[in-house]
Protein backbone atom coordinates (compact mmCIF):
# COMPACT_ATOMS: atom_id res chain seq x y z
CA UNK A 1 0.00 0.00 0.00
CA UNK A 2 1.26 3.94 -0.81
CA UNK A 3 2.46 5.29 2.03
CA UNK A 4 0.76 8.80 2.92
CA UNK A 5 2.00 11.80 5.14
CA UNK A 6 -0.18 11.49 8.02
CA UNK A 7 0.86 14.86 9.24
CA UNK A 8 -0.78 16.23 6.16
CA UNK A 9 -4.17 16.81 7.18
CA UNK A 10 -7.16 19.13 5.95
CA UNK A 11 -9.63 19.03 9.41
CA UNK A 12 -12.24 22.09 9.19
CA UNK A 13 -13.88 23.61 12.02
CA UNK A 14 -17.79 23.07 12.02
CA UNK A 15 -19.33 26.92 11.62
CA UNK A 16 -22.97 25.32 13.21
CA UNK A 17 -24.32 24.68 16.88
CA UNK A 18 -22.36 21.60 18.08
CA UNK A 19 -23.74 17.85 19.22
CA UNK A 20 -20.31 16.85 20.11
CA UNK A 21 -16.42 16.90 19.84
CA UNK A 22 -13.61 15.13 20.41
CA UNK A 23 -10.10 16.59 21.10
CA UNK A 24 -6.75 14.32 20.59
CA UNK A 25 -8.86 11.05 21.00
CA UNK A 26 -6.27 8.24 20.60
CA UNK A 27 -7.19 4.36 21.18
CA UNK A 28 -4.98 1.39 21.96
CA UNK A 29 -5.45 -2.28 21.89
CA UNK A 30 -3.02 -3.36 24.31
CA UNK A 31 0.54 -1.84 22.42
CA UNK A 32 -1.52 -1.38 18.78
CA UNK A 33 -1.94 2.35 18.59
CA UNK A 34 -5.57 2.48 16.76
CA UNK A 35 -6.47 5.67 16.37
CA UNK A 36 -4.08 8.67 16.64
CA UNK A 37 -4.98 12.21 17.94
CA UNK A 38 -8.23 12.39 16.23
CA UNK A 39 -9.91 15.83 16.70
CA UNK A 40 -13.15 16.24 15.14
CA UNK A 41 -16.56 18.41 15.56
CA UNK A 42 -19.88 17.06 15.35
CA UNK A 43 -22.88 18.90 14.04
CA UNK A 44 -26.29 19.35 15.74
CA UNK A 45 -29.08 17.67 13.90
CA UNK A 46 -27.07 16.85 10.84
CA UNK A 47 -25.77 13.86 9.25
CA UNK A 48 -21.88 13.15 9.54
CA UNK A 49 -20.46 10.65 7.47
CA UNK A 50 -17.31 8.31 8.74
CA UNK A 51 -15.67 6.93 5.62
CA UNK A 52 -12.55 4.80 4.97
CA UNK A 53 -11.19 1.53 3.98
CA UNK A 54 -11.66 -1.50 6.44
CA UNK A 55 -9.50 -1.61 9.47
CA UNK A 56 -9.22 2.25 9.06
CA UNK A 57 -10.05 3.40 12.25
CA UNK A 58 -13.72 3.98 11.58
CA UNK A 59 -15.88 2.04 13.65
CA UNK A 60 -13.18 2.23 16.54
CA UNK A 61 -13.75 5.78 16.68
CA UNK A 62 -17.18 5.62 16.55
CA UNK A 63 -17.70 3.49 19.54
CA UNK A 64 -16.09 5.30 21.86
CA UNK A 65 -18.15 8.26 21.54
CA UNK A 66 -20.77 6.44 23.76
CA UNK A 67 -17.79 4.19 25.29
CA UNK A 68 -18.31 1.13 24.01
CA UNK A 69 -14.71 0.53 23.69
CA UNK A 70 -14.71 0.61 27.79
CA UNK A 71 -13.80 -3.05 28.62
CA UNK A 72 -12.14 -3.55 24.80
CA UNK A 73 -9.08 -0.60 24.65
CA UNK A 74 -8.06 2.31 26.35
CA UNK A 75 -9.11 5.55 25.18
CA UNK A 76 -7.21 9.18 25.77
CA UNK A 77 -8.42 12.40 25.20
CA UNK A 78 -11.27 14.13 25.45
CA UNK A 79 -14.79 13.33 24.41
CA UNK A 80 -17.08 16.88 24.89
CA UNK A 81 -20.45 16.63 25.20
CA UNK A 82 -22.62 19.43 26.72
CA UNK A 83 -19.65 20.70 27.73
CA UNK A 84 -18.43 17.77 29.46
CA UNK A 85 -15.54 15.67 28.84
CA UNK A 86 -17.52 12.31 28.96
CA UNK A 87 -14.11 10.44 28.72
CA UNK A 88 -13.45 10.48 32.61
CA UNK A 89 -13.62 7.85 35.38
CA UNK A 90 -16.42 9.25 37.37
CA UNK A 91 -18.68 9.63 34.59
CA UNK A 92 -21.87 7.18 34.20
CA UNK A 93 -21.53 5.51 31.22
CA UNK A 94 -24.96 4.11 31.28
CA UNK A 95 -26.24 7.65 31.66
CA UNK A 96 -24.33 8.90 28.74
CA UNK A 97 -25.51 5.90 26.21
CA UNK A 98 -28.82 7.42 27.03
CA UNK A 99 -27.84 9.99 25.24
CA UNK A 100 -25.82 8.97 22.85
CA UNK A 101 -26.99 5.79 21.14
CA UNK A 102 -26.16 3.02 18.96
CA UNK A 103 -27.22 0.69 15.83
CA UNK A 104 -24.74 -1.77 15.41
CA UNK A 105 -23.70 -3.03 11.97
CA UNK A 106 -25.49 -6.57 12.31
CA UNK A 107 -29.04 -6.09 13.56
CA UNK A 108 -29.50 -7.37 16.87
CA UNK A 109 -33.11 -7.52 17.98
CA UNK A 110 -33.49 -8.55 21.42
CA UNK A 111 -35.45 -12.26 21.39
CA UNK A 112 -38.71 -10.77 22.66
CA UNK A 113 -42.02 -9.59 20.96
CA UNK A 114 -41.26 -6.07 18.81
CA UNK A 115 -43.07 -4.04 21.40
CA UNK A 116 -41.07 -5.38 24.00
CA UNK A 117 -38.28 -4.78 21.96
CA UNK A 118 -38.99 -0.71 22.29
CA UNK A 119 -40.08 -1.27 25.82
CA UNK A 120 -37.80 -3.16 27.65
CA UNK A 121 -35.29 0.03 28.07
CA UNK A 122 -38.03 2.04 28.57
CA UNK A 123 -39.34 0.19 31.32
CA UNK A 124 -36.25 -0.15 33.33
CA UNK A 125 -35.76 3.19 33.08
CA UNK A 126 -39.19 3.78 34.74
CA UNK A 127 -41.50 4.72 32.42
CA UNK A 128 -44.02 2.37 33.09
CA UNK A 129 -47.63 4.36 31.92
CA UNK A 130 -49.05 2.11 29.22
CA UNK A 131 -50.49 4.72 27.32
CA UNK A 132 -47.27 6.67 27.32
CA UNK A 133 -45.33 3.10 26.44
CA UNK A 134 -47.74 2.94 23.51
CA UNK A 135 -47.57 6.02 22.26
CA UNK A 136 -43.70 5.61 21.91
CA UNK A 137 -44.06 2.29 20.24
CA UNK A 138 -45.97 4.03 17.84
CA UNK A 139 -44.17 7.24 17.45
CA UNK A 140 -40.62 5.85 17.31
CA UNK A 141 -41.82 2.87 14.89
CA UNK A 142 -43.05 5.72 12.91
CA UNK A 143 -39.99 7.50 12.77
CA UNK A 144 -38.14 4.53 11.93
CA UNK A 145 -41.12 3.89 9.17
CA UNK A 146 -41.73 0.41 10.07
CA UNK A 147 -44.89 1.06 11.31
CA UNK A 148 -47.31 0.15 8.85
CA UNK A 149 -45.10 -3.17 8.21
CA UNK A 150 -45.66 -4.73 11.96
CA UNK A 151 -48.50 -2.88 13.68
CA UNK A 152 -50.64 -6.00 13.43
CA UNK A 153 -47.71 -7.37 14.71
CA UNK A 154 -46.54 -5.89 17.57
CA UNK A 155 -46.66 -8.61 19.89
CA UNK A 156 -44.89 -11.37 17.79
CA UNK A 157 -41.06 -12.10 17.75
CA UNK A 158 -38.44 -10.05 16.58
CA UNK A 159 -36.86 -12.73 15.55
CA UNK A 160 -39.27 -13.25 12.65
CA UNK A 161 -38.91 -9.71 11.03
CA UNK A 162 -36.53 -9.47 7.75
CA UNK A 163 -33.12 -7.96 8.07
CA UNK A 164 -33.83 -4.58 6.75
CA UNK A 165 -36.90 -4.50 8.87
CA UNK A 166 -34.64 -5.83 12.00
CA UNK A 167 -32.33 -3.02 11.86
CA UNK A 168 -34.82 -0.62 11.21
CA UNK A 169 -36.23 -1.86 14.73
CA UNK A 170 -32.90 -1.52 16.09
CA UNK A 171 -33.32 1.85 14.70
CA UNK A 172 -36.72 2.89 16.72
CA UNK A 173 -35.62 1.45 19.82
CA UNK A 174 -33.11 3.98 19.95
CA UNK A 175 -35.12 6.29 18.85
CA UNK A 176 -37.78 5.63 21.42
CA UNK A 177 -35.27 6.11 24.20
CA UNK A 178 -35.21 9.71 22.67
CA UNK A 179 -31.48 10.32 22.77
CA UNK A 180 -29.67 13.62 21.32
CA UNK A 181 -27.46 11.62 18.95
CA UNK A 182 -27.66 8.41 17.42
CA UNK A 183 -24.13 6.42 16.30
CA UNK A 184 -24.66 4.20 13.35
CA UNK A 185 -22.34 1.79 12.83
CA UNK A 186 -22.86 0.86 8.84
CA UNK A 187 -26.14 -0.10 9.20
CA UNK A 188 -26.70 -1.00 6.10
CA UNK A 189 -24.06 -3.14 5.01
CA UNK A 190 -25.92 -5.98 5.64
CA UNK A 191 -28.63 -5.12 3.83
CA UNK A 192 -30.02 -5.29 0.17
CA UNK A 193 -30.94 -1.93 -1.67
CA UNK A 194 -34.27 -1.85 -0.96
CA UNK A 195 -33.86 -2.01 2.69
CA UNK A 196 -30.77 0.06 2.56
CA UNK A 197 -32.95 2.61 0.79
CA UNK A 198 -35.66 2.44 3.39
CA UNK A 199 -32.95 3.07 6.20
CA UNK A 200 -31.20 6.00 4.20
CA UNK A 201 -34.97 7.92 3.93
CA UNK A 202 -35.29 6.94 7.94
CA UNK A 203 -32.26 8.73 8.43
CA UNK A 204 -32.93 11.54 6.60
CA UNK A 205 -36.24 12.19 8.39
CA UNK A 206 -34.40 11.85 11.86
CA UNK A 207 -31.65 14.28 10.86
CA UNK A 208 -34.55 17.12 11.59
CA UNK A 209 -34.31 16.36 15.60
CA UNK A 210 -31.41 14.25 16.02
CA UNK A 211 -27.97 14.40 15.69
CA UNK A 212 -26.66 11.16 13.48
CA UNK A 213 -23.36 10.46 13.24
CA UNK A 214 -22.76 7.28 10.77
CA UNK A 215 -19.87 4.96 9.88
CA UNK A 216 -20.23 3.55 5.80
CA UNK A 217 -17.97 1.77 3.58
CA UNK A 218 -20.37 2.73 0.76
CA UNK A 219 -19.66 6.00 -0.59
CA UNK A 220 -22.47 6.83 -2.23
CA UNK A 221 -24.44 6.13 0.90
CA UNK A 222 -22.32 8.93 2.31
CA UNK A 223 -22.39 11.34 -0.43
CA UNK A 224 -26.41 10.99 -0.63
CA UNK A 225 -27.12 11.52 2.98
CA UNK A 226 -24.24 13.04 4.87
CA UNK A 227 -23.58 16.67 5.35
CA UNK A 228 -20.22 16.18 6.12
CA UNK A 229 -17.73 13.77 5.55
CA UNK A 230 -14.42 12.59 7.89
CA UNK A 231 -12.06 10.33 5.90
CA UNK A 232 -10.15 8.03 8.32
CA UNK A 233 -6.93 6.20 6.84
CA UNK A 234 -4.87 3.78 8.94
CA UNK A 235 -5.79 5.40 12.39
CA UNK A 236 -5.79 8.76 11.36
CA UNK A 237 -7.92 11.33 10.49
CA UNK A 238 -6.95 12.87 7.37
CA UNK A 239 -9.72 15.16 5.71
CA UNK A 240 -13.09 15.93 7.33
CA UNK A 241 -14.95 18.67 5.28
CA UNK A 242 -18.20 19.37 3.89
CA UNK A 243 -19.34 16.20 1.88
CA UNK A 244 -19.75 17.49 -1.51
CA UNK A 245 -16.11 19.14 -0.86
CA UNK A 246 -14.57 15.92 0.00
CA UNK A 247 -16.30 14.03 -3.41
CA UNK A 248 -15.89 16.52 -5.60
CA UNK A 249 -12.32 18.64 -4.56
CA UNK A 250 -10.63 16.56 -1.92
CA UNK A 251 -7.45 18.44 -0.52
CA UNK A 252 -5.49 15.70 0.57
CA UNK A 253 -3.76 12.69 -1.99
CA UNK A 254 -4.97 10.00 0.18
CA UNK A 255 -8.48 11.05 0.05
CA UNK A 256 -8.65 11.63 -3.73
CA UNK A 257 -7.16 8.20 -4.13
CA UNK A 258 -9.95 5.99 -2.13
CA UNK A 259 -12.74 8.29 -3.30
CA UNK A 260 -11.84 7.73 -7.22
CA UNK A 261 -10.84 3.88 -6.21
CA UNK A 262 -6.98 3.69 -6.87
CA UNK A 263 -6.26 2.70 -3.74
CA UNK A 264 -3.31 1.30 -2.64
CA UNK B 1 -10.68 -45.68 -3.01
CA UNK B 2 -13.27 -42.97 -4.69
CA UNK B 3 -14.92 -40.43 -2.49
CA UNK B 4 -18.15 -41.89 -3.00
CA UNK B 5 -17.08 -45.36 -2.33
CA UNK B 6 -15.43 -43.53 1.37
CA UNK B 7 -18.38 -41.50 1.93
CA UNK B 8 -20.82 -44.67 1.70
CA UNK B 9 -18.52 -46.85 4.20
CA UNK B 10 -18.15 -43.62 6.92
CA UNK B 11 -22.24 -43.47 6.90
CA UNK B 12 -22.09 -47.25 6.98
CA UNK B 13 -19.86 -46.66 9.91
CA UNK B 14 -22.05 -44.20 11.88
CA UNK B 15 -25.19 -45.43 11.25
CA UNK B 16 -23.77 -48.81 13.11
CA UNK B 17 -22.88 -46.90 15.70
CA UNK B 18 -25.74 -45.19 16.41
CA UNK B 19 -27.81 -48.65 15.95
CA UNK B 20 -25.34 -49.48 18.83
CA UNK B 21 -26.46 -47.07 21.05
CA UNK B 22 -29.90 -47.42 20.06
CA UNK B 23 -30.17 -51.03 20.78
CA UNK B 24 -28.42 -50.71 24.41
CA UNK B 25 -31.16 -48.14 25.81
CA UNK B 26 -34.08 -50.27 23.91
CA UNK B 27 -32.62 -53.27 25.59
CA UNK B 28 -31.76 -51.97 28.96
CA UNK B 29 -35.02 -49.66 29.35
CA UNK B 30 -37.34 -52.52 27.72
CA UNK B 31 -35.89 -55.36 30.11
CA UNK B 32 -36.41 -52.60 33.01
CA UNK B 33 -39.93 -51.86 32.22
CA UNK B 34 -41.04 -55.57 31.11
CA UNK B 35 -39.77 -57.13 34.18
CA UNK B 36 -41.35 -54.21 36.14
CA UNK B 37 -43.80 -53.05 35.35
CA UNK B 38 -46.36 -56.25 36.18
CA UNK B 39 -45.19 -55.71 39.35
CA UNK B 40 -46.44 -51.76 39.51
CA UNK B 41 -49.98 -51.38 41.06
CA UNK B 42 -51.85 -48.48 42.80
CA UNK B 43 -51.13 -50.71 46.16
CA UNK B 44 -47.42 -50.35 45.10
CA UNK B 45 -47.50 -46.62 44.65
CA UNK B 46 -49.73 -46.10 47.64
CA UNK B 47 -48.72 -48.46 50.49
CA UNK B 48 -45.68 -48.47 52.76
CA UNK B 49 -42.46 -50.68 52.15
CA UNK B 50 -42.37 -53.63 55.12
CA UNK B 51 -39.30 -54.68 56.64
CA UNK B 52 -40.30 -58.67 56.88
CA UNK B 53 -43.45 -59.63 55.19
CA UNK B 54 -44.18 -59.17 51.33
CA UNK B 55 -46.96 -57.13 49.73
CA UNK B 56 -44.91 -53.41 50.62
CA UNK B 57 -44.73 -50.48 48.22
CA UNK B 58 -42.46 -47.29 47.73
CA UNK B 59 -44.83 -44.64 48.20
CA UNK B 60 -42.68 -42.89 51.07
CA UNK B 61 -39.64 -43.58 49.07
CA UNK B 62 -41.13 -42.05 45.99
CA UNK B 63 -42.07 -39.01 47.93
CA UNK B 64 -38.88 -39.06 49.23
CA UNK B 65 -36.69 -39.46 45.50
CA UNK B 66 -38.87 -36.17 44.35
CA UNK B 67 -38.66 -34.27 47.57
CA UNK B 68 -34.95 -34.64 47.79
CA UNK B 69 -34.71 -33.49 44.00
CA UNK B 70 -36.68 -30.43 44.86
CA UNK B 71 -34.78 -28.85 47.99
CA UNK B 72 -31.50 -29.95 45.94
CA UNK B 73 -32.55 -27.74 43.82
CA UNK B 74 -33.61 -25.25 46.07
CA UNK B 75 -30.23 -25.03 47.67
CA UNK B 76 -28.05 -25.68 44.26
CA UNK B 77 -29.59 -23.96 41.55
CA UNK B 78 -29.34 -20.04 43.12
CA UNK B 79 -25.35 -20.65 43.92
CA UNK B 80 -24.90 -22.87 40.40
CA UNK B 81 -26.76 -19.77 38.82
CA UNK B 82 -24.47 -17.19 40.31
CA UNK B 83 -21.53 -19.10 39.05
CA UNK B 84 -22.70 -19.90 35.93
CA UNK B 85 -23.38 -15.85 35.18
CA UNK B 86 -20.11 -14.16 37.20
CA UNK B 87 -17.59 -17.12 34.84
CA UNK B 88 -19.69 -16.11 32.02
CA UNK B 89 -20.31 -12.24 32.53
CA UNK B 90 -17.70 -11.35 34.86
CA UNK B 91 -14.77 -13.65 35.10
CA UNK B 92 -11.90 -11.91 33.57
CA UNK B 93 -9.63 -14.63 31.60
CA UNK B 94 -6.37 -15.52 34.07
CA UNK B 95 -5.32 -17.71 36.56
CA UNK B 96 -7.85 -17.16 39.25
CA UNK B 97 -11.15 -17.72 36.94
CA UNK B 98 -8.46 -20.93 35.86
CA UNK B 99 -8.29 -22.21 39.03
CA UNK B 100 -12.62 -22.14 39.48
CA UNK B 101 -13.18 -24.09 36.36
CA UNK B 102 -10.42 -26.64 36.85
CA UNK B 103 -11.95 -26.83 40.93
CA UNK B 104 -15.57 -26.90 39.12
CA UNK B 105 -14.22 -29.65 37.13
CA UNK B 106 -12.15 -31.21 39.83
CA UNK B 107 -15.82 -31.18 42.15
CA UNK B 108 -17.48 -33.11 39.25
CA UNK B 109 -15.04 -36.51 39.07
CA UNK B 110 -15.61 -36.76 42.49
CA UNK B 111 -16.71 -40.50 42.94
CA UNK B 112 -20.02 -40.30 44.84
CA UNK B 113 -19.23 -42.84 47.87
CA UNK B 114 -16.59 -40.15 48.96
CA UNK B 115 -18.73 -37.29 49.05
CA UNK B 116 -21.65 -39.54 50.66
CA UNK B 117 -18.99 -40.28 53.30
CA UNK B 118 -17.70 -36.90 53.50
CA UNK B 119 -20.99 -35.74 54.11
CA UNK B 120 -21.70 -38.60 56.55
CA UNK B 121 -18.31 -37.19 58.69
CA UNK B 122 -19.44 -33.32 58.18
CA UNK B 123 -23.08 -32.56 58.19
CA UNK B 124 -24.33 -35.94 59.93
CA UNK B 125 -21.65 -36.33 62.29
CA UNK B 126 -20.07 -33.29 62.96
CA UNK B 127 -22.98 -30.55 62.66
CA UNK B 128 -25.03 -32.98 64.53
CA UNK B 129 -27.62 -32.88 61.08
CA UNK B 130 -28.33 -37.10 61.97
CA UNK B 131 -29.33 -38.72 58.67
CA UNK B 132 -31.58 -36.26 57.45
CA UNK B 133 -32.89 -35.60 53.65
CA UNK B 134 -31.22 -31.97 54.56
CA UNK B 135 -28.13 -33.71 54.56
CA UNK B 136 -28.56 -35.63 51.64
CA UNK B 137 -29.69 -32.77 49.45
CA UNK B 138 -26.26 -31.01 50.47
CA UNK B 139 -24.25 -33.89 49.76
CA UNK B 140 -25.97 -34.08 46.38
CA UNK B 141 -25.62 -30.19 46.19
CA UNK B 142 -21.61 -31.06 45.38
CA UNK B 143 -22.40 -33.50 42.20
CA UNK B 144 -24.79 -30.72 40.69
CA UNK B 145 -23.50 -27.81 41.28
CA UNK B 146 -20.36 -28.29 38.43
CA UNK B 147 -22.96 -29.90 36.09
CA UNK B 148 -25.61 -26.95 36.62
CA UNK B 149 -22.74 -24.06 36.86
CA UNK B 150 -21.10 -25.57 33.69
CA UNK B 151 -24.53 -25.94 31.94
CA UNK B 152 -25.73 -22.19 32.54
CA UNK B 153 -21.76 -20.54 32.08
CA UNK B 154 -21.88 -22.50 28.47
CA UNK B 155 -25.74 -21.18 27.27
CA UNK B 156 -25.09 -17.59 28.58
CA UNK B 157 -22.07 -17.93 26.55
CA UNK B 158 -24.41 -18.87 23.78
CA UNK B 159 -26.23 -15.79 23.13
CA UNK B 160 -24.57 -13.77 20.77
CA UNK B 161 -22.27 -10.83 22.05
CA UNK B 162 -24.25 -8.73 19.89
CA UNK B 163 -27.29 -8.98 22.42
CA UNK B 164 -25.27 -7.50 25.29
CA UNK B 165 -24.12 -4.90 23.11
CA UNK B 166 -27.43 -4.30 22.14
CA UNK B 167 -28.42 -3.52 25.98
CA UNK B 168 -25.49 -1.65 26.99
CA UNK B 169 -25.85 0.80 23.81
CA UNK B 170 -29.59 1.84 24.68
CA UNK B 171 -28.13 2.68 28.54
CA UNK B 172 -29.03 -0.37 30.31
CA UNK B 173 -26.79 -1.70 32.80
CA UNK B 174 -24.26 -4.54 32.46
CA UNK B 175 -26.47 -5.96 35.35
CA UNK B 176 -30.32 -5.26 33.85
CA UNK B 177 -28.81 -6.71 30.32
CA UNK B 178 -27.79 -10.25 31.93
CA UNK B 179 -31.04 -10.48 33.80
CA UNK B 180 -33.28 -8.99 30.98
CA UNK B 181 -31.61 -9.41 27.80
CA UNK B 182 -29.18 -12.65 27.91
CA UNK B 183 -30.63 -14.63 30.68
CA UNK B 184 -34.20 -15.19 29.05
CA UNK B 185 -32.60 -15.95 25.48
CA UNK B 186 -30.26 -18.61 27.22
CA UNK B 187 -33.58 -20.30 29.13
CA UNK B 188 -34.01 -23.52 27.41
CA UNK B 189 -30.05 -24.40 27.74
CA UNK B 190 -30.35 -23.69 31.38
CA UNK B 191 -33.18 -25.56 31.70
CA UNK B 192 -31.36 -28.64 30.02
CA UNK B 193 -28.58 -28.58 32.47
CA UNK B 194 -31.49 -28.61 35.43
CA UNK B 195 -32.90 -31.71 33.80
CA UNK B 196 -29.72 -33.42 33.23
CA UNK B 197 -28.83 -33.16 36.81
CA UNK B 198 -31.99 -33.57 38.09
CA UNK B 199 -31.20 -37.30 36.58
CA UNK B 200 -28.59 -37.92 38.47
CA UNK B 201 -29.79 -37.14 41.72
CA UNK B 202 -32.81 -39.52 41.18
CA UNK B 203 -30.25 -42.26 40.40
CA UNK B 204 -28.01 -41.71 43.19
CA UNK B 205 -27.67 -44.13 46.04
CA UNK B 206 -24.26 -43.95 47.00
CA UNK B 207 -23.79 -40.44 48.47
CA UNK B 208 -27.34 -40.88 50.19
CA UNK B 209 -26.59 -43.79 52.23
CA UNK B 210 -24.46 -42.62 54.13
CA UNK B 211 -26.25 -38.65 54.41
CA UNK B 212 -29.97 -39.12 53.73
CA UNK B 213 -30.57 -42.56 55.55
CA UNK B 214 -31.44 -45.80 54.86
CA UNK B 215 -34.68 -45.58 56.46
CA UNK B 216 -37.97 -44.51 55.73
CA UNK B 217 -40.01 -43.86 58.62
CA UNK B 218 -43.95 -43.02 58.31
CA UNK B 219 -44.77 -39.80 57.82
CA UNK B 220 -48.12 -37.71 57.91
CA UNK B 221 -48.85 -36.33 54.36
CA UNK B 222 -51.62 -34.59 55.92
CA UNK B 223 -49.45 -32.42 58.37
CA UNK B 224 -47.75 -29.64 56.28
CA UNK B 225 -45.87 -27.91 59.12
CA UNK B 226 -42.25 -28.57 57.72
CA UNK B 227 -41.10 -28.12 61.53
CA UNK B 228 -43.18 -31.18 62.40
CA UNK B 229 -41.11 -34.17 63.31
CA UNK B 230 -43.99 -36.42 61.70
CA UNK B 231 -44.69 -33.79 58.55
CA UNK B 232 -43.74 -35.37 55.30
CA UNK B 233 -42.65 -31.72 54.83
CA UNK B 234 -39.56 -32.65 57.64
CA UNK B 235 -36.25 -31.84 56.11
CA UNK B 236 -34.37 -33.21 58.86
CA UNK B 237 -36.09 -36.57 59.03
CA UNK B 238 -33.60 -39.49 57.37
CA UNK B 239 -35.23 -40.48 54.26
CA UNK B 240 -34.86 -43.44 52.09
CA UNK B 241 -35.15 -42.60 48.19
CA UNK B 242 -35.96 -44.72 46.01
CA UNK B 243 -32.94 -45.37 44.69
CA UNK B 244 -31.65 -46.30 47.66
CA UNK B 245 -34.35 -48.76 48.65
CA UNK B 246 -33.23 -50.85 45.57
CA UNK B 247 -30.07 -51.03 46.70
CA UNK B 248 -31.14 -52.14 49.72
CA UNK B 249 -33.73 -54.30 48.68
CA UNK B 250 -31.44 -55.94 46.78
CA UNK B 251 -28.33 -56.48 49.55
CA UNK B 252 -30.38 -56.75 52.29
CA UNK B 253 -34.15 -57.78 51.56
CA UNK B 254 -35.65 -60.15 53.46
CA UNK B 255 -38.73 -60.23 52.37
CA UNK B 256 -40.23 -62.83 50.28
CA UNK B 257 -40.76 -60.28 46.84
CA UNK B 258 -37.63 -58.55 47.24
CA UNK B 259 -37.03 -59.27 43.99
CA UNK B 260 -40.27 -57.77 42.60
CA UNK B 261 -40.42 -55.11 44.56
CA UNK B 262 -36.58 -54.05 43.20
CA UNK B 263 -38.09 -54.51 39.37
CA UNK B 264 -41.06 -52.73 39.68
CA UNK B 265 -39.00 -49.87 42.05
CA UNK B 266 -36.53 -49.70 38.82
CA UNK B 267 -39.27 -48.94 36.83
CA UNK B 268 -40.97 -46.99 38.76
CA UNK B 269 -37.66 -44.55 38.91
CA UNK B 270 -37.29 -44.58 35.04
CA UNK B 271 -41.08 -43.95 34.40
CA UNK B 272 -40.81 -40.92 36.81
CA UNK B 273 -37.37 -40.15 34.96
CA UNK B 274 -38.97 -39.94 31.54
CA UNK B 275 -41.97 -37.56 33.33
CA UNK B 276 -40.19 -35.15 34.74
CA UNK B 277 -37.66 -34.44 31.57
CA UNK B 278 -41.15 -34.06 29.95
CA UNK B 279 -42.77 -31.24 32.24
CA UNK B 280 -39.52 -29.56 32.67
CA UNK B 281 -39.44 -29.30 28.95
CA UNK B 282 -43.15 -28.36 28.57
CA UNK B 283 -42.51 -26.02 31.54
CA UNK B 284 -39.21 -24.40 29.56
CA UNK B 285 -40.75 -24.07 26.23
CA UNK B 286 -43.99 -22.22 27.88
CA UNK B 287 -41.81 -20.02 29.70
CA UNK B 288 -39.58 -19.26 26.68
CA UNK B 289 -42.99 -18.61 24.43
CA UNK B 290 -43.61 -16.23 27.55
CA UNK B 291 -40.22 -14.15 27.78
CA UNK B 292 -39.32 -14.27 24.29
CA UNK B 293 -42.58 -14.00 22.37
CA UNK B 294 -41.44 -16.93 19.68
CA UNK B 295 -44.49 -18.79 18.34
Amino acid sequence: MQEYDYNKTHIIDIPLELAMQTDNLQVFYGDNHAMHDASLQFPRHRITALIGASGSGKSTYLRCLNRMNDRIATVKGKIMYRGMDINTKNINVYEVRKHISMVFQRPNPFAKSIRENITFALRRNGIKDKTELNKRVEESLKAAALWDEVKDDLDKSALALSGGQAQRLCIARCVAMKPDILLLDEPASALDPISTAKIEDTLMELRENYSIIIVTHNMQQASRIADYTAFFHMGHVLEYDVTEKIFTTPQIKATEDYISGNFG
Amino acid sequence: MNSKTSNNIATGVIYFLVACVLAILVFLLGYILITGIPHVSWHFLTSAAQSFAAGGGIRDQLFNSMYLLVLTLIISFPIALGSGIYLSEYAPENWVTGVIRTAVEVLSSLPSVVVGLFGFLLFVVNFHMGFSILAGAIALTFFNLPLLTRSIEESLQDVSQLQREAGLSLGLSRWKTITGIVLPAALPGILTGIILSAGRVFGEAAALIYTAGQSAPTVNYGDWNPMDSASFLNFMRPAETLAVHIWKVNTEGVTPDAAAISSGASAVLIVVILLFNLLARMLGRWLYKRMTATK
